[in-house]
């Protein structure tokens, strides 16, 4: 049985301007130890996805489809229940280190909650699991570190904490929402070599979301690229790399600045802009802005094509856009 | 030969608050002696990690903080020594785009007032007048002029960091002073907008002076770059040459810590 199996999951939100379907009817696995990455541009669904894991959406937001984690349905689950899940089972990782901690609790105290909260442990033993974690995670001189606050620390010591943080109560799942966009490169890779090494160490299963095809590259073996509230294509990293099948992930590609290219090149872009989730077209929501687009495209939304290695791609003109070739 | 921007033994310190009572108060040595010059219609990147001083370099080349030493000409004039009404006037050369899209636009202001503000605090024109050449500025980065009468709210992102360049394209500027404009943009969107930065430059021979953190933007629109670490230029030079051999240790740390789209193959 697969850790977590998430199965047509609809995600509707309440806006002002009406509902607005955030998550379209996505499905993934994951087992134990693998780790999993989701690149997509600003609201295409990808962090509602995890919040949704989570237990996180907001009250008024509707979810249909499944999310079976390790046996439990968590569609529909309790409050109560989806609290021994969420920070004991499932730890997360946020993108602003300044904002996901708390500044009036010293650090012992809020990396010690977790597991004063889900192991019912002691203050002082939980104060020396404390002191481990943070060692682990790299902050130096630890020890009498254990009663600062957040402002006493850098950026990416903060991300340091966070982690330590998720990871107290050893958690079957660790879920990264663009854990290092708010750090510098240097910064970024010490991060992410931390958050691979715990995964490695620990067999956890890695959930890692970001925007930056590099950071995806680099660290995780599966890949889902999303759109519009929908997967566009999904597959091992590196068959998803090589074939960038779908137009949507050949235009992500190219619109890159490259490292040392020549002066006065123009970059490619992808015309018009992202889809309003509010009303989304019926067809393939990449449909409006795709150079290979047909009256058919409208129609439906496209079924997954499979592909070698287990690799997979929504686009009814796949022939014609492999013709192609791959942009470059 | 007359420069566009000489910046001269550029020195900021700023002082912290006291933690001890009679105690000297800490410094912070933002920036320790930068200088470099830029010719008119080149484009200048300054590359550097958080707390490196970059930002610093953009406020003293804005005239929006004075600096402890040294000295910032724009034009043969020296920003700092310059009286106020000088200054004022001076401004019209030099404008600025920020980095966040949401924040540096006034919600409540229509994007023609928005556009045409530094029109209004530079100079008395009309109303018609201002209207008018706020058309043309948005003419000038894709937009129509129809989108004269929304409100910033109305604008996706992208679009919003075009009616900022459009502001400050109003004064046919120099030289814009660009504070991290595409970081806080999508990847898709951030092609749109470089490539428009990249037209503007060609079109009317704007300097760009770009503060960025990222390697490849810089390397898109500037022909040099600094490379700033802890308030010192540690290296120059052009950047396709510079990014292939780098030679300080700084430097090649940047480099390496860029994630490449390159994956382990595939098993």
């Amino acid at each position: 049985m697969p850790l977590l199996e998430v199965d047509d999951l609809h995600v509707q939100l309440q806006t002002q301007r009406g509902p607005a379907e955030a998550v379209r009817g996505i499905g993934f696995t994951l087992e134990r130890g693998e780790t999993l990455g989701i690149v997509g541009e600003s609201g295409c669904g990808k962090s509602i996805t995890v919040q949704s894991l989570m237990g996180l959406l907001p009250s008024t937001a509707q979810v249909k489809g499944s999310i079976r984690f390790d046996g439990t349905e968590l569609v529909g689950l309790s409050e109560r229940a989806m609290c021994e899940i969420r920070g004991n089972r499932i730890g997360m990782i946020f993108q602003e280190p300044m904002t996901a901690l708390n500044p009036v609790h010293t650090i012992a105290r809020q990396v010690g909650e977790p597991l004063r909260l889900h192991r019912g442990m002691a203050r002082a033993d939980a104060r020396k699991e404390v002191l481990a974690l943070l060692e682990r995670v790299g902050i130096p001189d630890a020890a009498s570190r254990l009663d600062a606050y957040p402002h006493q620390f850098s950026g990416g010591q903060r991300q340091r904490i966070g982690i330590a943080m998720a990871l107290a109560c050893g958690p079957d799942l660790l879920i990264a929402d663009e854990p290092t966009t708010a750090l510098d490169v240097t910064i970024q890779k010490q991060i992410l070599e931390l958050i691979q090494g715990l995964v490695e160490e620990r067999g956890m299963a890695l959930i890692l979301i970001s925007h930056d095809l590099g950071v995806i590259a680099q660290n995780v073996s599966k890949m889902l690229v999303m759109y519009g509230g929908s997967v566009v294509e999904s597959g091992p990293t590196a068959a998803v790399f090589a074939e960038r099948a779908h137009p949507y992930t050949q235009g992500l590609f190219a619109a890159r600045p490259a490292l040392g290219a020549p002066r006065g090149q123009k970059l490619a872009t992808i015309r018009g802009s992202v889809p309003d989730l509010i009303d989304l077209p019926s067809g393939c929501p990449f449909a409006g802005r795709c150079r290979f687009t047909i009256d058919d495209c409208h129609a439906t939304r496209p079924p997954p094509t499979p592909m070698p290695h287990g690799h997979a791609v929504r686009c009814i003109r796949l022939g014609e856009v492999i013709a192609e070739g791959v942009l470059e | 030969m007359s420069f566009l921007l000489e910046v001269d033994h550029l020195v900021r310190h700023y002082n912290l608050p006291r933690e001890r009572l009679f105690g000297p108060p800490p410094t912070v040595k933002a920036l320790n002696g930068v200088s470099f010059k830029l010719q008119p219609g080149r484009s200048m990147g300054i590359v550097g990690e958080s707390g490196s001083g970059k930002s610093t370099i953009a406020r003293l080349v804005m005239a929006l903080d004075t600096p402890t030493a040294g000295t910032v000409k724009l034009l043969g004039r020296d920003l700092h020594a310059l009286p106020r009404p000088a200054l004022r006037a001076a401004r019209r050369d030099v404008q600025m785009v920020f980095q966040d899209p949401y924040g540096s636009l006034d919600p409540r202001q229509t994007v023609a007032r928005i556009v045409a503000e530094p029109l209004e605090a530079l100079a008395e024109t009309s109303r018609a007048e201002q209207r008018e050449r706020a058309g043309e500025s948005l003419a000038a980065v894709g937009l129509r002029s129809g989108d004269l009468d929304k409100y910033p709210h109305e604008f996706s992102g992208g679009q919003r960091q075009r009616i900022a360049i459009a502001r400050a394209l109003i004064t046919r500027p120099k030289l814009i002073v660009a504070d991290e404009p595409v970081s806080a943009l999508d990847v898709s969107v951030q092609a749109q907008v470089l490539n428009l930065m990249q037209e503007l430059q060609q079109k009317f021979g704007i300097s760009y002076l770009l503060i960025s953190h990222d390697l490849a933007v810089v390397n898109h629109l500037c022909d040099e770059v600094c490379v700033l670490h802890r308030g010192l230029v540690v290296e120059r030079g052009a950047p396709q040459h510079l990014f292939a051999h780098a030679e300080h240790p700084y430097t090649q740390a940047l480099l390496a810590a860029v994630p490449r789209a390159e994956p382990a193959a595939l098993a």
